[in-house]
């Protein structure tokens, strides 16, 4: 019989400890599948950071490094200006990235280090119980904000590929999302291109994934599958913000 | 100099008075040498750059002033879980908070106790000239390496800014431990992990005792003293880093006066001189302690004497620095009658 599906060889033989209908194992997945696809598990460095993603260097068959709590974008650049001929990414939520790291990925996206990002934007602090995070949505009830997020108090859910595309230094930057096969097939595109920009050493790659937690949302698998849909799409669009065509050159 | 001396072509860091001279130099040196320089966004991400870099098994080092490395306390600590190496300078200035750009020792129990969070040591180096600057800084890359763990140089603002006539050790002489631990792709071989996290029963307690074992190693290796005139002693000085130098010359004053006076010098203060202390105690019985601050050392010299010794303390808070002379005055104060 033909084998025609089976685990990418950058994935251990373990089960995800994720909640069920958590996104987090299909992004990891697909993350997997791009470093199967361009060969690099042996040159590949992971950073993992704070978060249900600390997990990473259980699941992936790379060498992965645990930074600090928001501080995997400035790990990951000591990483890559250490060994410039590896190839280097993070793997971090919105709580890490948006809120305690901040400064560091846009610094980092700003000095275009060569380096890939994948951002797990699911609206919520995962790991710690659900917190309110700089992208949850306006109204969303969350552990920290039980009367539902207002702006007044609270400010407004943080775009941030939208804010990182501004920026010089960025050279590819896409959100994405995997609660359908159609936008499947296209972060396993965005995810390819980002290791691609690397690779040709084009400088900063960022790739947000819109999540999915069910468990931290209240709502039943297919529920939160919806949810990412007609709530967080509509205010976090799909798409690529920016794409540079050439390496930058004096 | 002594950072490209050590093989190090990586520094990461950020400027802070008074010791923005570092990465200025290090700006113009190392990039013709093909090493790295960036000025980060701030302390946390500088040291941050250091754990990554030195993750993959090569050498890397960052340097800032007191207030920059209270912000870099969460990374040592993460380091120092995950067992890797890298040299901190510290050449302090005065707080708390802003505080001032003169010299200090205030920063002593934030380097010795572990500022940051958890049961860590670090190992710390206090030069007390440039030579020694220099010296103590290739001591710490490989201390650092040797023991995989953080190794502070923990200088002042009044060596920051000292000239002196200065030798190199061993300019293009560089021996790194084999580190098979390093991150560089799992070429050839199973992926390896770096990390500090251990939710399993039990892990965490043993991973803290293998830890512990190591500090213990470094006790019984790597302490490090100057002692000058101390032997015969029947009062002696201890003090570190510049303030030990203006001891020394207060140690020869008192001596022209005929007092039985000694130098003790911690270079290592981390681990801390205690043997060598508690055999000095032996002879001598008193103790006085000269610190930039109102008493942090003094709190170790205590601990490391015999009991009945008498330790007594001449502390300076930031804003000048203490005469010779003041200091003979309070040797005359303690030393022992008849």
């Amino acid at each position: 019989m033909e084998l025609v599906f089976k685990r990418p060889q950058s994935l251990n033989d373990v089960p995800f400890h994720f909640c069920p209908g958590c996104h987090h194992g299909i992004a990891h997945r697909l993350v997997a599948e791009a470093i199967d696809f361009f060969k690099i598990q042996e040159k590949t460095i992971g950073v993992a950071s704070v978060g249900c993603s600390v997990f990473m260097y259980d699941y992936f068959h790379l060498d992965v490094l645990e930074a600090p709590h928001g501080r995997a974008s400035a790990v990951a650049s000591g990483v890559k200006r250490a060994r410039k001929d590896r190839i280097v990414f993070t793997y971090q939520g919105d709580g890490d990235l948006a809120a305690i790291g901040i400064a560091e990925v846009i610094h980092t996206a700003n000095r275009g280090e060569n380096i890939t990002i994948f951002f797990a934007n699911n609206t919520v602090y995962g790991m710690t119980g659900g917190q309110m995070a700089p992208t949850t949505l306006l109204g969303q009830r969350t552990t920290t904000s039980p009367y539902g997020r207002e702006f007044s108090n609270d400010g407004y859910p943080i775009r941030m590929s939208e804010m990182l595309a501004t920026l010089e230094g960025s050279a590819f930057v896409a959100r994405v999302a995997v609660n359908n096969p159609a936008n499947l097939m296209k972060t396993k595109k965005a995810i390819r291109k980002a290791f691609q920009m690397q690779i040709e050493e084009m400088g900063f790659s960022f790739v947000e994934i819109l999540l999915s937690c069910p468990t931290n949302w209240g709502l039943s698998a297919l529920e939160a599958n919806r949810r990412v849909e007609e709530e967080l799409i509509p205010y976090f669009p799909l798409g690529i913000l920016k794409e540079r065509k050439m390496a930058d050159t004096l | 100099m002594a950072a490209v001396d050590a093989g190090c072509l990586l520094y990461f860091g950020y400027p802070i008075t008074p010791q923005s001279d570092i990465p200025e130099h290090l700006s113009k040196h190392l990039p013709p040498l093909g090493g790295e320089f960036i000025q980060a966004e701030s302390e946390i991400a500088s040291i941050n750059m250091v754990l990554g870099a030195s993750a993959t098994g090569v050498r890397a080092m960052t340097s800032s002033s007191s207030p920059g490395i209270s912000l870099m306390q969460e990374a040592i600590s993460y380091m120092a879980g995950s067992e890797l190496p890298a040299v901190i300078v510290n050449i302090s200035r005065s707080g708390p908070g802003l505080g001032g750009i003169s010299a200090s020792q205030g920063d002593y129990f934030q380097a010795t106790r572990g500022g940051g969070h958890g049961d860590y040591r670090m190992i710390v180096l206090a030069p007390a000239s440039v030579q020694e600057m220099y010296d103590l800084t290739l001591l710490a890359f490989d201390l650092s390496d040797k023991y995989r763990n953080p190794a502070m140089i923990l200088g002042d603002a009044l060596l920051g800014q000292m000239k002196e006539p200065l030798v190199r050790s061993r300019p293009g002489k560089v021996n790194v431990v084999p580190k098979p631990w390093a991150l560089t792709g799992a070429q050839g071989r199973d992926p390896l992990r770096i990390k500090s996290l251990y939710l399993k029963e039990g892990e965490l307690s043993e991973h803290n005792w293998k830890l512990f074992q190591k500090y213990e190693e470094m006790k019984k290796e790597e302490i490090r003293f100057e002692s000058f005139l101390a032997d015969d002693a029947r009062l002696v000085l201890t003090a570190y880093g510049s303030v030990a130098r203006i001891s020394r010359t207060a140690v020869e004053m008192a001596r022209n006066e005929g007092m039985e006076v000694g130098l003790f010098r911690p270079i290592t203060l981390f681990p801390f001189p205690e043997k060598p202390l508690a055999s000095l105690s032996q002879t001598a019985r008193s103790f006085l302690t000269v610190e930039l601050n109102t008493g942090q050392m003094v709190e170790d010299i205590r601990l490391s004497v015999a009991r009945d010794a008498d330790v007594y303390f001449y502390g300076r808070p930031p804003g000048s620095l203490p005469t010779p002379e003041e200091i003979v005055k309070a040797i005359r104060n303690h030393y022992p009658s008849g």
